[in-house]
């Protein structure tokens, strides 16, 4: 649900991140509420994925702050409140690892060290697998699994931590129909227990009932923060003024404004 | 060497000894080894166990002991290959390949200085344990526990740091702080492993058992398990073995080991190509019932197929095939194609 009254979860301000010394994120502003469903969208390389890795603090910022239910970033510790699902074509690794086993990874957040799982963490996994309808495959190695599964065991895994706040990047890039109506029910669960979702896609597909709240993303900065937008109002080839075109890029410098694009003048 | 001879020989002090230390050296480097394996750094032990080689050396010229040397030295030189790593101006694999070669050349080096010839390194390179004394039976047994005691207390997080270290981070695990710890750990192994297999095949002890074990395992815990019972068997097997052909020939305990875990491996590989192959089998084609296949139709389509449209949905590769009148439909933009 939109929810321009509730608590701010993400507030990020002036969000600007350098990747070689080429600026890939330019100074963008983000609050996401309570409950919101939010997909941020865009070309590759628009820098989507980045903003969701620099509001889970997996790329410093070069300029800029973010705060996670009120806490700055690097001073935020209650990570059990918190769901990440990598983008990421597979689950497995060097060794073989049974599908319970990953999900059970994602229960880290609430257990102590050196303390065996318990009867919660044991019904944690239980409920995240069958949320994301795994629970046959529980004994099953990942790596048997298909891609689009593989997906939804990531997504078990961010779910068993019980968080408030996912942040997922990418889980429908090539995963097959099926797969993504499946994802598309388990995020809508979620959702229907009030958490609050901001995830990055190139397509909605099957998910786009569900996002109540769309970000658009166009070289590094948030061209539209709105109500969800149709497929050609962000692919399609239109021209954002009047006028002659000459069909050339044009390349600012860095933080610079774009002088043929008057929306700039407006700010 | 008859059998009496041999339990005669077993029974000996020095070699009971020996016995302990290899059971203990073959349970600790598999369950350090499994994770290792589970980052797809199999070679990493190999490079520790290089620069342990120079470790050794400075004991030798020095006069301490060339056991506590080699753990400092392999565990620097760990940290060291893990911080070049991590770092990424190198890829993982070139600076391990530095780390190998500087090793080695210096290790040999530094003991042509201290007046030894390379049949000092001998017992260190290849494994000597019946020359092992009491007190390092201790120590081993010692460092093998610290091994075992923290890889398995610390199997949900270090599972969780060498699957998915992204994640890891996201989650609050200090990622950087848990990789310190297995390549410390790991120099720790290759340091136990040393008086046992040697320095240069102490990586088998790391991989073998592991390779062994994922053949028929297939859960990570199960894996560890089983590599730990592989890497017991082989160790204590391997010396049994060297110390049965000790009577007519003079074998390093270390070679013996490591190609008993071999046959170990080669033994399971086929049982888990079969059982594989019959995990596939078990999943199989939906039955059609006897009705022959129809006439097909590929650009006339009455619907989309999908969750609900009733037709038994098969997981192919990257996609889902639809049967559909005894043929599989898989989506192909616009139309259908037959898989």
């Amino acid at each position: 649900m939109l929810n321009p009254a509730g608590t701010p979860v993400v507030e990020a301000r002036d969000v600007t991140v350098a990747l070689g010394g080429r600026p890939v994120l330019r100074g963008n502003d983000l609050v996401v509420r309570q409950g919101e469903f939010v997909a941020l969208m865009g070309a590759n390389g628009s820098g989507k994925s980045t903003l969701v890795r620099a509001l889970t603090g997996l790329r410093p910022l070069t300029q800029g702050s973010v705060l996670l239910f009120g806490t700055p970033l690097h001073d935020f510790k209650e990570r059990r409140r918190l769901g990440f699902v990598p983008q990421r074509g597979t689950a497995a690794g060097g060794v073989p690892a049974s599908v319970r086993e990953v999900v059970a990874s994602g229960r880290l957040t609430r257990r102590p060290l050196l303390r065996p799982a318990g009867k919660a963490d044991r019904a944690a996994v239980d409920d995240a697998l069958e949320v994301v309808g795994l629970t046959e495959m529980a004994g099953d190695g990942v790596s048997t699994l298909s891609g689009g599964q593989q997906q939804r065991v990531l997504i078990a895994r961010a779910l068993a931590g019980e968080p408030e706040l996912f942040f997922l990047d990418e889980p429908t890039a090539g995963v097959d129909l099926p797969n993504q109506r499946a994802l598309a029910e388990a995020l809508r669960t979620l959702s229907d227990r009030g958490a609050t979702v901001v995830l990055v896609a190139h397509e909605l597909g099957p998910l786009e009932p569900l996002v109540d709240r769309a970000v658009v993303m166009r070289d590094g900065r948030i061209a539209y923060d709105g109500p969800p937008l149709a497929h050609e109002d962000v692919h399609g080839h239109h021209h954002p003024f009047a006028g002659p075109h000459d069909h050339a890029p044009h390349v600012g410098s860095p933080f610079d404004t774009m002088s043929l694009d008057p929306r700039e003048d407006l700010r | 060497m008859s059998l009496a001879e041999l339990a005669d020989l077993l029974g000996r002090d020095f070699m009971q000894r020996a016995l302990l230390a290899a059971l203990l050296t073959g349970l600790a480097a598999p369950a350090i080894g499994t994770f290792i394996v589970q980052r797809r750094l199999a070679l990493l032990g190999d490079g520790i166990g290089h620069v342990a080689v120079t470790g050794v050396a400075l004991g030798l010229l020095t006069g301490a002991s060339p056991t506590w040397t080699a753990v400092v030295v392999a565990i620097l030189g760990a940290v060291l290959i893990e911080v070049i790593r991590e770092q990424g101006h190198t890829n993982g694999d070139v600076a391990l390949a530095l780390l190998f070669y500087g090793g080695l050349a210096g290790g040999v080096l530094i003991t042509g200085l201290a007046g030894d010839g390379a049949a000092a390194l001998q017992v260190y390179l290849f494994g000597s344990v019946t020359s092992i004394s009491p007190t390092e039976v201790w120590y081993t047994a010692g460092l093998a526990l610290v091994v075992l005691t923290l890889t398995l207390g610390l199997l949900p997080q270090l599972f969780a740091v060498a699957s998915d270290p992204e994640f890891a981070r996201v989650a609050g695990l200090r990622v950087r702080a848990y990789n310190l710890l297995v390549a410390v750990l790991a120099a720790v192994s290759v340091t136990v492993a040393m008086r046992t297999v040697g320095l240069l095949l102490v990586s088998a002890l790391m991989v073998v058992p592991v390779a062994t074990s994922q053949q028929l395992a297939r859960s990570f815990r199960s894996t560890l398990l089983g590599a730990m019972v592989v890497g017991g068997v082989a160790a204590v097997g391997g010396l049994v073995v060297a110390a049965w052909l000790s009577a007519r020939a003079t074998v390093a305990p270390g070679p013996s080991i490591v190609i008993l875990a071999l046959v170990m491996f080669a033994a399971t590989w086929p049982v888990g190509v079969w059982i594989r192959r019959r995990r596939r089998l078990t999943e199989p084609f939906p039955a059609l019932g006897t009705e022959t296949p129809g006439p097909h139709e590929v650009d006339e389509h009455p619907h989309e197929h999908g969750e609900a449209c009733g037709h038994p949905a098969v997981p192919h590769g990257d996609h889902v095939d639809y049967v559909h009148d005894g043929h599989r439909h898989a989506v192909h933009g616009e139309h259908y194609d037959e898989h």
